[in-house]
């Protein structure tokens, strides 16, 4: 059995509005006024509720330094009203350098490169190459080796006699063949190279 | 249920390796480390060892060896130690479903149902992909508890026959007893130098006596924990694999000066230092402190000068994570007990009454809930973490801070600094 809701007409006393909950701070009334002078009313309103200066530093939103550029919100178009936008399906995160350059997280170094001997390999001076040490190092790889004690970038290969060979690529500088007797280890194979011009 | 299987990786000589990883020079000379303000050996390699040198040998005390042996001290660089200890760890990670890092250098992995057979075989393995992914060098021990597997891990460093990885399981019961008998109960993982003496009265002094004692009788001369100890010896596992590691309840930041200090600024300025590596220690765990200790002290070893020493805690009005808040609190500590006319040598802080941040009350009074100080905070946060630590703080802290510790053979931070990158030569 449902009964129909008694709905009350009188006046009931505190319901609505409170008095002072307005954007003024204090109780507003309805006023009629001509046309022309409606412009100038609502500039005189908003210079009166201008917050004073120094007021405001809290509301000055500050950007979260840390948050990392795709970082997007999934949704860009406002959930009020209207048609949503066609994308939204369709929107994928940005792009992360590191996620194309990295494979292997924990295994990745970043090592400067100091020299010039391997120019025709597109390897500058002062570029930072990804040194990835999980890769095998196989003949014509480029890798960061150690000899004697010193890091040094070249193009992995091997003599005939099967002893490693370190081959530049700048016609400069002679290959390097590792003999009996001297310190040699590959430290890992260069998988990529990053260069700033600005 | 199958019994437990147990592995410990740790690495060999984990800074003292890092070091060598990124300069291949080191490798086969006499290299130490030396702990903050290079005050004592905290890492040695194996040639420092042979030289009968002792963990934690003040390195005034070592120069002369040094000089004469070729020994290489490099200051601690612990950006370096702590990110090669994350990817060793990850590497690990991939080894087991259920992993405890331990500390900076070593972790459990539960290896069981694994086939038995192929435990020697799989620990291998772990080690060389450390070795391949990091080129630093880790031992693994394998038993049915973490105390045998600690103890595994003890004797592969040990004993190279092994070839780096000691797995007591896949010994027989008699030979596992011989090995054990070999090895001083001070070995045993929490049994230590202290309690030795007191087991030695009972007539406990190998391995291999703790593990055959009664439970019930170490129980009484000493405590649950070292009766847990015996079981675990005897492969039942008491001491479970923690995951997740609970988070600090105390955290103390403090470091020795460069220099002794007797003006009142300088201390002021390393205590809001203290504080503000402390409460990012805090922030990072994602808690609030209700205490706050500061500790000063004039150098104990030296007669020639009066020694002082004073600490004193203070609560704050409401637990709190914000760095200048705890500053303001901590330096008021600082002036009331701060004595004029002493050198002093050494100041600190300590973060107590921590609890959870999300677990506070805020205070009716106070102005905290504005949330202006958690952006601030996490503003700090964000630009130290991306720029570099330091990059942001307190102006309390002072900008020369010439109390500052000594650090003269620091290496660069090879993988955590874009302008310190190692180089090779093309």
């Amino acid at each position: 059995m449902t009964t129909k809701p008694h709905i009350s007409r009188k006046r009931r006393p505190g319901a609505g509005r409170k008095p002072g909950s307005t954007k003024y701070g204090e109780p507003t009334r309805v006023i009629r006024l001509p046309e022309s002078l409606h412009r100038q009313a609502l500039a005189l309103l908003a210079a009166r509720n201008a917050p004073k200066l120094g007021a405001d530093i809290a509301d000055i939103a500050v950007p979260h330094p840390n948050t990392p550029l795709f970082e997007r919100p999934l949704f860009l178009s406002q959930v009020a009203a209207g048609f949503p936008s066609p994308a939204d399906d369709h929107i994928e995160q940005r792009l992360d350098l590191n996620q194309y350059m990295i494979q292997h997280d924990a295994a990745t170094y970043f090592v400067r490169v100091k020299g010039d001997s391997m120019l025709e390999a597109g390897i500058r001076d002062n570029d930072v190459l990804v040194v990835d040490r999980s890769v095998p190092a196989r003949v014509g790889c480029i890798v960061v080796a150690v000899v004697n004690g010193e890091l040094t970038v070249k193009t992995l290969s091997r003599t005939r006699a099967g002893q490693p060979l370190l081959v530049p690529a700048n016609a400069n500088y002679a290959a390097l063949e590792i003999k009996e007797g001297m310190s040699f280890e590959v430290w890992g194979v260069v998988t990529g190279l990053v260069r700033k011009f600005k | 249920m199958s019994p437990q299987v147990i592995a410990l990786v740790d690495c060999n000589n984990f800074y003292v390796s890092c070091e060598r990883v990124f300069n291949p020079k080191l490798a086969n000379r006499p290299v130490v480390v030396l702990s903050n303000n290079d005050g004592c050996a905290v890492a040695r390699s194996n040639e420092v060892k042979a030289l009968g040198v002792k963990m934690g040998t003040p390195w005034f005390k070592l120069k002369e060896l040094a000089r004469q042996q070729g020994i290489v001290a490099c200051s601690s660089n612990y950006a370096l130690y702590a990110d090669m200890s994350n990817r060793v760890m990850s590497i690990l990670a991939q080894f087991s479903p259920c992993q405890e890092v331990y500390s900076i250098d070593e972790c459990f992995l539960d290896f069981s149902g694994i086939p038995k057979n192929n435990l020697a075989l799989y620990g291998a393995e772990i080690k060389e992909r450390v070795r391949q992914w990091t080129g630093l060098p880790v031992c693994v021990g394998i038993g049915a508890s973490k105390t045998l597997a600690k103890l595994a891990n003890h004797i592969a460093k040990k004993h190279l026959q092994f070839g780096g990885v000691c797995d007591l399981g896949a010994m027989t019961a008699g030979e596992r007893d011989q090995w054990l008998s070999e090895l001083g109960v001070g070995e045993v993982w929490g049994v230590g130098g202290r309690l030795t003496p007191k087991l030695a009265e009972l007539g406990i002094r190998s391995v291999l006596d703790l593990k055959r004692a009664a439970p019930a009788l170490l129980r009484s001369r000493f405590s649950v924990m070292m009766e847990k100890t015996n079981r675990e010896l005897n492969g039942i596992v008491c001491i479970e694999m923690e995951e997740i590691t609970p988070p600090r309840k105390q955290i103390v930041s403090s470091r020795s000066f460069g220099v002794p200090v007797s003006d009142l600024q300088s201390i002021e300025e390393s205590v809001a230092l203290y504080v503000r590596r402390a409460t990012e220690k805090l922030r990072h765990q994602k808690s609030c402190a209700g205490a706050v200790q500061v500790v000063i002290r004039t150098s104990p070893f030296n007669p020639a000068v009066p020694y002082y020493g004073n600490s004193i805690t203070l609560s704050l009005p409401t637990p709190t994570d914000d760095t200048s808040q705890i500053i303001k609190v901590a330096l008021c500590g600082l002036a009331r007990i701060y004595r004029a006319g002493f050198q002093y040598q050494k100041a600190g802080v300590m973060l107590s009454e921590i609890m959870p941040a999300s677990a506070i009350q805020p205070e009716l009074f106070s102005g905290q809930g504005d949330g202006r100080s958690k952006v601030l905070m996490d503003v700090m946060d964000g630009l130290n973490r991306k720029l570099g630590r330091g990059t942001v703080h307190s102006a309390r802290e002072g900008f020369t801070q010439p109390w500052k510790m000594k650090q003269e053979h620091k290496s660069p931070c090879y993988t955590t600094r874009w302008d310190e990158l190692p180089e090779a030569v093309a």
